[in-house]
């Protein structure tokens, strides 16, 4: 019953999404706000009605419903429960109803709080969003229902593949999933805007905490799978240019890009047709990357859903939907008036830049993860694009960017003193060459890439610290008055500088590990040690260890420094026999931002065992900063109440406000 | 269908224990020699996996490959005779990192000429809307450009603006 209650709810679903996507639609057209109000109501109970399929198919899995194939297929009964939620998007037909589930909410979110919008522009954004949920839905009922019944029941199923029964990966394709859709906002308030051919300031600032919020969990989602990768896939990498994870990181790139011409638009008015095209872009990117993922065009490590009847139909909504999109771009963009004159060197040119340089990265990535696919269907050659190019690619385009990162913020708007800022910078830059020149006198021999990448990650965390000096007065009143002004600072100011920083931070964990890591493989029987890092390793022995659904068995290791013991890892092989899969559980030992990590290979008959170890030095910063990044877009999203709604009450004291 | 075999394979091999990239029993005796194994492993793609290199493969193929490229480094070869070697034996699919070629130049430049392209664009919509070439600051504009007499006004409103 619970699953034909899932499945009914989705069809009302769809209904629902079609009235919604055409009434407030025509009735923008005819001007009339009765039609357009039905807008509101139906995008949350549209909502309600996939919260109460997905619900349905969570209980399914909780309760272990075999007569249901999607759960026989990616369940299991001994399974643990938050693996059995899990499972519920571990597949490709529950992850498409999670992915409607957010699109869902989102609209609804959109017409719970979007009170203050136009009542024209709320009605098309929320049809725009409707008609994309209706084409989803209908690729979910007509190629992926999750509630297809199986008879007779089987006693068990075939259990969660073993890589996805993992914590990381329970929470990791939501986080992502929220960026993901999350950018369908931005898209439908782009096309609601080309629809009704007028676009403001007030647009980038009801956009901008949407885009802000979608980047804060595409953010999430991809560190949190970066780190996923890292402790399970068994040889510390962390990441693989996977066609997969480029499928995340392209919309990350563009809508970072979107960010920041946002800002031009709402501070300046300028760069209308420019965000439009990003906001297009960025959801864009979001659908190729559900395309790449989804339709198995790609065989790569994540790409569990393979069916070519699937690939065809979302080929066919990607064509219709980013088409379509660009279509009515190239035909009333023209008509948006542009506006906000600003000379070359200034803030609006910093960003500028960024979003050319941020473009050109995506480029490099989207070329790189399409032009096998392309080359194949054109000429039926096969290509292999990995690491090694978009190292070579995207990894100077992006250095070069950071270069210029902290300039932004401290170039004036409309028209900045270039060598006024490059002389407050100099501190900064000085920093970073000291510390270039001591870490090149350290490494002597070593990688001469790295003590550059030091150095420049260094210049880009003094930099930011230099914006924050510099609004605050830091060293020109007394420390006193600076802090009053830094309390006083808007928060996106410090959100800015704190994502800035966190730059920074990624940038030293990925030349840390990348440059500085060492390795060691080697036989080991009971009783021998090898060294790494500085630390010693110390084989103990084998035991074996039962769980759920799995049964382990561990390898005991004792790691000693300098004679004295620091602790135990216990890195494992864990086997499940539901799928007779047997996967490598790395074990990691965190000594501040380092990492010692351990992982097994096939034990031999002599009673000796394979182990891969490594000191993964700073490894930690690399997912460190992106938290950081992740808290400097909260503080700017928590601005967002000071700046949307009625303009404030002038305040009281005029020590807050930042000169310029 | 050539993708589902691959995946059935692929699964195959997931089912099957799997073992260490590299193996302590590969490892040649000359670090010299096993640094640039190391080197070239990670810019061959091992050809039965999704997207990784044979340096990080658990695949048998992946190890016979990193024996093979040993083997060849322990017999003089340099690390271009090598790949060179690989790619007649397996062809292009094997390096991860595409040669330019005259179907890969689109692949390698297309980044290069995005940013030029987008640069130029950039400079000469900056210099319309400035249109303070220096060339054209005569009194009759063209264009877009201003006067003397609009620039001096636009100074000013900037200035009262700079302000708040």
């Amino acid at each position: 019953m619970i699953p034909e209650i899932g499945h009914f709810a989705l069809v009302l679903a769809l209904a629902l999404g079609i009235m919604q996507g055409s009434v407030p639609f025509y009735g923008a057209l005819r001007n009339d706000s009765l039609l357009m109000a039905t807008a509101v109501p139906t995008a949350v109970a549209q909502f309600v009605f996939i919260a109460i399929s997905f619900a349905a198919l969570t209980m399914c899995y909780v309760g272990s419903d075999f007569s249901v194939v999607n759960v026989f297929e990616n369940s299991h009964s001994l399974k643990p429960l938050i693996y059995k939620i899990s499972g519920v998007w571990g597949n490709h037909e529950g992850s498409m109803l999670l992915w409607v589930l957010i699109l869902a909410l989102f609209g609804a979110l959109v017409a719970l709080f979007g009170g203050n919008l136009p009542i024209t522009l709320r009605a098309n954004v929320l049809a725009v969003q409707s008609w994309i949920a209706v084409a989803f839905m209908v690729f979910i009922l007509a190629t992926s229902n999750p509630f297809m019944r199986l008879a007779p029941a089987p006693g068990e199923g075939r259990d969660l593949n073993p890589l996805l029964q993992d914590p990381g990966l329970a929470i990791h394709p939501p986080l992502l999933y929220v960026g993901y859709v999350g950018l369908s906002i931005s898209f439908s308030f782009a096309i609601a805007a080309l629809i009704e051919g007028r676009i403001d300031a007030a647009w980038a600032r009801w956009v901008r905490p949407w885009t802000l919020l979608a980047w804060i969990f595409l953010t999430l989602g991809i560190s949190m799978g970066s780190y996923w990768a890292y402790y399970t896939l068994g040889w510390g990498g962390w990441w693989f240019w996977d066609p997969v994870e480029n499928a995340s990181f392209m919309p990350w790139l563009i809508t970072t890009a979107l960010l920041h011409s946002a800002v031009v638009m709402e501070k300046r008015n300028a760069l209308k047709i420019w965000t439009i095209l990003l906001a297009i872009m960025a959801f864009s990117l979001s659908l190729v990357g559900t395309f790449l993922v989804r339709s198995g065009v790609l065989t790569s490590v994540h790409a569990f859903a393979t069916d070519p009847s699937r690939g065809v139909f979302i080929l066919a909504l990607l064509v219709l939907f980013i088409g379509g999109a660009f279509v009515l771009f190239a035909w009333r963009a023209p008509l948006l008036k542009q506006g906000g004159l600003f000379a070359p060197v200034s803030r609006e040119g910093a960003l500028v830049l960024n979003n050319l340089f941020l473009v050109t990265a995506c480029m490099s990535v989207f070329v790189g993860t399409l032009y096998p696919l392309a080359l194949e269907a054109l000429t039926g050659e096969k290509i292999s694009v990995g690491a090694p190019f978009f190292n070579a690619t995207f990894g100077p385009l992006f250095l070069v960017l950071l270069l210029a990162v902290p300039f932004g913020p401290l170039l004036a708007w409309k028209r900045g003193d270039l060598p006024g800022v490059a002389q407050r910078l100099m501190a900064a830059a000085g920093v970073a060459l000291a510390v270039m020149v001591g870490c090149y006198a350290v490494v002597q021999g070593g990688p001469v890439l790295a003590p550059l990448v030091v150095g420049i990650a260094v210049y880009v965390i003094i930099g930011a610290f230099t914006d924050l000096a510099e609004r605050t007065g830091l060293f020109r009143m007394s420390p006193k008055a600076a802090l009053a002004r830094a309390a006083g600072l808007p928060r996106s100011a410090w959100g800015t500088m704190i994502a800035h920083l966190a730059l920074g931070i990624t940038l030293i964990g990925i030349v840390g590990e990348t440059q500085f890591g060492t390795e060691r493989i080697a036989e080991m029987k009971p009783g021998q040690s090898i060294e790494i890092g500085g630390y010693d390793i110390r084989f103990d022995g084998m035991a074996t260890r039962p769980g759920p659904n799995y049964s382990d068995q561990i390898a005991r290791f004792t790691v000693q420094r300098g004679g004295a013991v620091i602790g135990e890892i216990e890195p494992s092989k864990r086997t499940f026999p539901a799928r007779s899969t047997t996967r490598t559980e790395a074990a990691l030992m965190s000594r501040g931002f380092s990492q010692i990590y351990v992982s097994l290979g096939d034990p031999s008959p002599g009673g000796t065992i394979a182990v891969r170890a490594y000191h993964k030095p700073l490894v930690l910063l690399i997912w460190l900063g992106t938290i950081v990044m992740v808290l400097g877009g909260l503080l700017s999203l928590s601005d967002r109440r000071l700046r949307v709604g009625a303009p404030k009450p002038a305040r009281s004291k005029p020590v807050m406000q930042p000169a310029e | 269908m050539a993708w589902l075999r691959r995946l059935l394979i692929i699964l195959a091999l997931l089912a099957a224990a799997p073992a260490l990239a590299v193996q302590p029993d590969e490892i040649v005796t000359d670090p010299a020699k096993e640094t640039r194994a190391r080197e070239l492993s990670r810019q061959l793609r091992c050809m039965v996996c999704q997207n990784q290199s044979i340096d990080d493969s658990d695949a048998p193929l992946a190890r016979d490959l990193r024996i093979l490229v040993r083997e060849r480094l322990q017999a003089g070869d340099s690390n271009q005779q090598v790949l060179d070697f690989l790619v007649q034996r397996y062809g292009e699919f094997v390096l991860l990192n595409p040669r330019l070629r005259w179907q890969t130049a689109l692949l390698w430049f297309a980044p290069p000429l995005l940013l030029i392209g987008g640069g130029l664009a950039l400079f000469m919509l900056a210099r319309r809307r400035a249109g303070g070439a220096p060339t054209n600051d005569a009194v009759t504009p063209q264009g877009g450009a201003l006067t003397a007499d609009e620039e001096r006004r636009l100074a000013r409103l900037m200035k009262s603006q700079d302000r708040s």
